[in-house]
This record gives C-alpha cells, sequence and structure tokens, in this order.
C-alpha cells in the first residue's frame, strides 16, 4: 500500500499532490483529502512559524498512519507537514486517504488530523507588527482524540 | 550523559535547544527537580508542570518514567501540529 510521510520546509502543490496520490491508488472508490492553511486569528498576521522535533516528527507521524491502517482498510495514506516560516494563506499541511468507500477514507483523514493536531511535535508562533506569541494548544483538540 | 532537547518556550526560557548532562536522576521528574536546583531559568521553565510535555527516545512519555537506558530526554509544550 502507498503510504507517504514527508516533512519538508518548502510548499507543496495541492491539486498535483492528490491527483499523484489518486492514479498511485489500486482499487480505491474514494480519495479524501484535507488541507490546513496558515490562518489570521487576530488580524494582523506577518508569519507562521512552525518548529519541530525532526528525530521525532517522521517517527510519530508514521504511527499515526500504521495506526490508521490498522482500523480501516486504506489503499494509501498520504501526509505532508511543512515547518520553517509561512506565509498567511500558505499551505501548512495536507492529508490524503484511499479507501474502497468513502466512510473509510473521511474516517481515517479526520483520525489523522485529530492526532496531527496534539501529538505530532509541531509548534506554531505567530509574528505580528507588535512581536510573537506561541499559540497555545486546545482542549478541544486534545477531547478530540477521545472519540477514537 | 544524557542528550536533554528544548523545543519552541522550554528552548527560549532556557536559552538553548539541547545540552549534554551528566546526571544520576532515575527519573524524569528526579532530572526536572536537578535542572531547577541548578538555575532560575530551569526553575522558571518547568515551574508548571501541567503545561510540559516530555519524549523519552523520541516517544512521548510521563514524568515518573525512569531514565535508565535513555539516551535522549525532550521537553516541550503541548504540540500545535495540523
Amino acid at each position: 500500500m502507498p503510504m507517504s510521510v514527508r516533512i519538508q520546509p518548502g510548499p507543496f502543490d495541492l491539486g498535483a499532490e492528490a491527483n499523484a496520490f489518486a492514479a498511485a491508488q489500486s482499487g480505491a472508490g474514494a480519495v479524501v483529502t484535507f488541507t490546513g492553511l496558515v490562518r489570521d486569528v487576530s488580524g494582523g498576521l506577518e508569519a507562521m512559524e512552525i518548529e519541530h522535533y525532526p528525530a521525532m516528527t517522521q517517527k510519530a507521524i508514521s504511527a499515526m498512519v500504521d495506526e490508521a491502517t490498522a482500523r480501516w482498510t486504506l489503499t494509501g495514506a498520504l501526509v505532508i507537514h511543512r515547518h520553517g516560516r509561512l506565509a498567511p494563506s500558505e499551505p501548512i499541511m495536507m492529508v490524503a486517504t484511499a479507501a474502497l468507500h468513502r466512510a473509510e477514507a473521511f474516517a481515517a483523514a479526520e483520525f489523522l488530523m485529530d492526532y496531527l493536531k496534539s501529538r505530532a511535535p509541531f509548534w506554531k508562533k505567530e509574528v505580528t507588527a507588535d512581536g510573537s506569541g506561541w499559540v497555545a494548544a486546545k482542549d478541544e483538540d486534545e477531547q478530540a482524540l477521545n472519540r477514537w | 550523559m544524557i542528550d536533554v532537547l528544548y523545543f519552541a518556550w522550554v528552548r527560549e526560557r532556557i536559552g538553548l535547544p539541547r545540552e549534554r548532562i551528566e546526571t544520576t536522576a532515575a527519573t524524569v521528574n528526579d532530572l526536572i527537580a536537578e535542572l531547577s536546583a541548578r538555575e532560575e531559568r530551569y526553575e522558571v521553565a518547568f515551574a508548571d508542570r501541567a503545561a510540559l510535555r516530555v519524549a523519552l527516545d523520541q516517544e512521548l512519555s510521563e514524568f515518573t518514567a525512569p531514565l535508565a537506558g535513555v539516551r535522549e530526554v525532550a521537553f516541550f509544550p503541548p504540540m500545535t501540529g495540523g
């Protein structure tokens, strides 16, 4: 099964990635993709700086993908997550899952997103004209793991 | 000797991303106590245990976990991926 986890500073082409992912599937009837963008929550965001723990990131996300493939019958999964300095509206990350039927592809994509939020070793810092500050983890993101 | 890594605001408060430490600490809690007693910047960074997470050899772990055989300890705030 094609499974891929890519951690990179540079941008990715959502359309090209989604097309290549779909073309690589064998027997899939459904492909789900999710893309997260840099959001300017309170206005005046100049950049989002994303720090990560290189030795742990790939390992932690690969374990999440393994867990997703153990829970659902997938034909493939892809996670791309960027780090470094990103501008507002730039894509930060994407998840793609493929399965025979859409319910499994949707569920696996949501599972991966919930775990990426709270268990992948990334930390976001918002940079504005007034200074910078670390984005605090949200209780609801932690609670979202309970449904799995 | 053990490698200790710091990320995000933990790194900023302590003032460095990683260091090698000579320690006889038996658990993560012991290591935190040892570092906190050493200098104020550690005490400040480790003050709120609820706001800290720890990984041992790149696996999320507990503060009560033993350090025997561990090569790398990482301290960081709750993760904000996605």
